[in-house]
């Protein structure tokens, strides 16, 4: 898998340099389950740079979250994980539990989907905010809570010196999720992972948490994963992205690429699919079927069965590899009838 | 905050009024008359008209309870119809046993089920899980006056290390009175500590898997951190409920186990009354109970709403 | 309606034969349910048979589970006990089935001033322990098996209630209950059609963990005197009788309490089975109650 080791240079201007921050290569996770193991995620592979955007998008159960939990050492325990997780100098699959926890913490910052159930509701806000830096930077109690204060500041928390008490249910959803973000920065992280973290809020709030993300990220320099379903939200802030069906990665590589020449036929049903402000009030396209079983999947490629244009008959039966198609732009099918 | 203490001691005072109700009506379904049924034998007109006339019996039936409850309100709960004593005086006489083998036998079951539920939770099906599991259903299973027997046949029987029964006041010799204590408070609180580990045990177990444990995880906080900061800090909550629920029923006296262990208790009195037909003790006793129970419960509500944040804005 | 419940019915029958605990506990219960009836045919000898030559004599062939104070054969008073035990526990909860439900129904279906008014006699009868009561009620109207029965009855009337109005509250507010009313069915109609069914899981639950209680208070009630009378022979009565002799003879200790533990422990077992498959997450509150019998 060293197809993506040449990139396309970035559209974007943003400070950059070449160091990764983290590589997942070919990594696989299998569940043990009551009825036999499942097979949540299959060989795959991806890295970050400093400053960069990589969002990772597929359907629920795609696999996308568990590709993230497992490298950083947060796969549940009857999860068997395989493969080779860099986290800047360190390679964490070859780390104690004890020393990834560190690397974790210090370097790694998360934001997860639903800020009504993400913070502890018996803790006040500052603390939970803070409590990373405690631990992992030696912060005492009493320079942890001005650092508290500071980033709610940073986060955009109103009257953040008085809020800094207050507990999680005091707050609104957004705001919550702001409380999040600043807990996920405490320890300045190399990375941070944002697991959907706009999915559970309306519409508008998710606007702000989006721009909020951006916006430190240019100051901060901090890399990105950004794992969502929603397409429409990658356009504006990735670099990178690659799309996840069934476990695997089956299209990857340049915003620009992926998006002007989608080439698999998922990618191309997700982009269908995004809602578009310009036709509002039409209903969504959206895929018919479900998405395959992690405990019975199909010998070829995973969308077969739900595949509009099934050309090419060995994708049914044989995995297709993912092959170049572009610049840094790699695609899983053997089908490669005319794009758009 | 206020509100919500006032609005709850306010059901409590609705409830309790209902409590001396009731404990009120118990004398009238004694059938016959009831202070000729306690005379029994006996009996002596002089006392029979006095005792009528103090418990108020020639009233009509509401006279009679608001005076019950007048003079209950001012710690007058009527006079004993075998000693002619004070109830009051004769129920709080006996409250200091009560309330250690209480208080001994909480703390028995709390040292007990904390560890054995934490543990069986946090290790969910592994050795610890499975005995606390066999633990639990047999002390909700087990008569407690049946291990209180084997205790004796055991502890006093074969090994001959602790005193079958009796009592000795805490205050006049705390030595013999831990020896005295040790087999009742081990039976009353090996069952209660079998229904806290199974409590503490589900609680735990579902924060476990709450999304902010995750995220305590995802900081890279160390293990203990986690348990103690995230996971049992919202998990205890509800369980002191449960320990107050269990506190308040153990100071109402544990009739049986007072009984079988010759512990001069609220229950051993309770007994005693049932036995001697001294139903204003009777009363006074169940009345005293009930007040203490409604009492705990009350205490626990507020500090319940202390412990969770999220109660105070309901 | 019919094929949901029949469904439910065979999924509960797979899911505690699966249950190897549950097996047991049914067995058990079957056990005790024959001894119950025959237990006076199946006895060796006579429950007041008294032998002044065979007193306090320990196990042996001829009286497997020795003789008492009295040289009465333990083993035929523990099996013709059995019956006193289960009939007080079937009587008493069902008291306390009945009352609770129509208690509960009635005030969760017409809430209003009526429910206030019921709820708030609940809470008085939860004010007291347990035990504390069924003792108070029963020294009043005098010791015996019917008011034993009519005690316990009482004491667990308000669990049942209050599982009752919960679940008619939920239910009350959903489409087909509005969809009945709106039609105009009788309210009786609307309770016994469409919302006593709803309200089955919990109420079975309930009914199969309050018996194993109800056994355990009628043996604390006969401890102390107050269940059913000498000479007839309970399984608490013969723990309080032997009590002064069981440092010399254990088995006066031994077994009487060993038929109660087994008896109970065997509709705790059916009954937590029952709440896995039904019923997961109703309130352990009556258990916490419990922890003093």
């Amino acid at each position: 898998m060293s197809e993506r080791t040449e990139r396309m240079p970035s559209q974007r201007q943003r400070p950059r340099t070449d160091s990764t921050v983290l590589s997942v290569d070919d990594l696989t996770v299998t569940i043990g389950t009551r009825r036999g193991p499942a097979r949540a995620v299959a060989g795959v592979s991806w890295q970050v740079r400093q400053g960069e955007t990589f969002a990772l998008v597929g359907e629920s159960g795609s696999g996308k979250s568990m590709t993230l939990l497992a490298a950083t050492g947060l796969a549940p325990r009857a999860a068997t994980v395989t493969g080779r997780v860099r986290l800047l100098d360190h390679e964490l699959t070859a780390l104690p539990d004890d020393r990834r926890r560190r690397l974790r913490g210090r370097h790694v910052g998360f934001v997860f989907q639903d800020p009504m159930t993400s913070l502890n509701p018996v803790l006040p806000v500052g603390r939970q905010v803070t409590e990373a830096a405690e631990e992992h930077l030696g912060l005492t109690r009493r320079a942890a809570r001005d650092r508290a204060v500071e980033l709610l500041e940073l986060v955009g928390i109103p009257s953040a010196a008085r809020r800094v008490d207050a507990y999680p249910h005091q707050f609104s959803g957004g705001m919550r999720q702001r409380v999040a973000i600043a807990m996920a920065l405490a320890c300045e992280p190399d990375l941070l992972i944002a697991d959907e973290p706009t999915t559970a809020l309306d519409v508008t709030t998710q606007a702000q948490i989006i721009e909020l993300v951006a916006d430190l990220q240019a100051r901060l320099g901090t890399a990105v994963v950004w794992v969502t379903h929603d397409l429409g939200v990658v356009a504006g802030i990735a670099d990178t992205v690659a799309v996840m069906y069934g476990g695997r990665i089956v299209e990857q590589g340049p915003v620009d690429g992926v998006f002007d020449t989608p080439t698999h036929q998922y990618t191309r049903a997700l982009l269908a699919a995004r809602p578009d402000p310009s036709r509002r009030g039409e209903d969504l396209v959206a895929i018919p079927g479900a998405p395959p079983s992690p405990l019975d999947l199909p010998p070829g490629c995973a969308f077969w069965p739900r595949c509009p244009v099934r050309a090419d008959p060995r994708c049914e039966h044989e995995l297709p590899p993912l092959t170049p198609v572009g610049d840094g732009h790699t695609v899983r099918t053997f089908y490669r009838g005319e794009a758009g | 905050m206020a509100r919500f203490v006032l609005r709850r001691a306010l059901q409590s005072a609705v409830v309790l009024i209902g409590v001396t109700l009731v404990v009120f009506l118990l004398l009238q379904l004694v059938p016959g008359d009831p202070v000729r049924v306690a005379l029994g034998t006996r009996f002596d007109q002089e006392t029979y008209d006095a005792l009528r006339e103090r418990a108020g019996l020639d009233q009509p039936l509401p006279v009679q309870y608001a005076s019950y409850l007048g003079h209950a309100l001012t710690g007058d709960l009527g006079v004993s119809f075998r000693t002619g004593q004070p109830v009051s005086q004769i129920v709080l006489e006996r409250l200091p046993a009560t309330l250690s083998l209480a208080v001994t036998a909480v703390l028995f079951a709390l040292l007990v089920a904390f560890p054995l539920g934490i543990v069986a939770a946090v290790r969910s099906g592994s050795a610890v899980d499975h005995a606390a599991r066999v633990f639990s259903q047999f002390g909700v299973s087990v008569p407690d006056f049946w291990m209180g027997i084997m205790g004796i046949l055991l502890f006093a029987g074969v090994l001959g290390w602790l005193p079958p029964s009796g009592y000795v006041a805490l205050t006049e010799d705390p030595g013999r009175w831990a020896t005295h204590v040790a087999l009742p408070a081990v039976t009353v609180g090996l069952v209660a500590a079998s229904i806290l580990t199974r409590f503490i045990r589900s609680s735990v177990l579902e924060v476990l898997s709450a999304d902010y444990v995750r995220t305590a995880e995802a900081k890279g906080l160390r293990n203990r951190v986690v348990i103690v900061r995230h996971v049992l800090r919202n998990a205890l909550i509800p369980v002191v409920t449960v320990v107050a629920v269990q506190l308040a029923s153990l100071l109402g006296g544990v009739i049986v186990i007072e009984v079988l262990f010759a512990w001069p208790g609220i229950g051993r009195l309770t007994f005693d009354a049932v036995q001697a037909r001294d139903y204003p003790v009777l009363q006074g006793a169940v009345l005293l109970v009930a007040a203490l129970f409604l009492l705990v419960n009350l205490l626990v509500d507020i500090l319940y709403a202390r412990l969770d944040p999220r109660i105070t804005v309901k | 309606m019919s094929a949901t419940t029949e469904s439910t019915g065979r999924r509960v029958l797979d899911a505690l034969r699966r249950d190897p605990l549950a097996v047991g506990g049914t067995i058990v219960l079957v056990l005790l349910v024959v001894v119950g009836v025959a237990g006076p045919w199946l006895a060796p000898a006579g429950v007041n048979d008294v032998d002044v030559d065979q007193m306090l004599r320990p196990p042996s062939g001829a009286h497997p589970f020795g003789t008492d104070e009295l040289g009465r054969d333990v083993l035929s008073r523990v099996l013709v006990a059995a019956r006193v035990s289960l009939q007080v526990g079937a009587v008493s909860v069902g008291i306390a089935l009945v009352a609770g439900v129509t208690l509960g129904l009635f005030a969760g279906y017409y809430r209003g001033w009526l429910d206030s008014i019921l709820m708030r006699c609940m809470d008085v009868l939860f004010a007291f322990p347990v035990l504390l009561l069924a003792v108070a009620i029963v020294a009043v109207l005098g010791p015996g098996l019917l008011t034993a029965m009519v005690a316990i009855g009482v004491v667990y009337t308000p669990i049942f209630a209050r599982i009752t109005r919960a679940g008619v509250l939920s239910v009350r507010e959903q489409v087909f209950v509005r969809a009945a009313v709106s039609i105009g069915a009788s309210d009786l109609r609307i309770m016994r059609r469409h919302v006593l069914p709803n309200i089955a899981a919990p109420l079975i639950v309930q009914t199969s963990l309050s018996l194993a209680f109800a056994i355990l208070s009628e043996a604390a009630l006969s401890f102390l005197g107050l269940g059913i009378q000498p000479p007839a022979p309970a399984w608490g009565r013969m723990l309080f009788d032997g009590r002064g002799f069981v440092t010399d003879a254990w088995w006066l200790g031994v077994f009487p309490g060993a038929a109660i533990f087994l008896t109970v422990l065997a509709f705790n077992l059916v009954g937590d089975a029952l709440r896995d498959v039904l019923d997961p997450r109703q309130l352990t509150l009556a258990e916490a109650r419990r922890s003093t019998p």
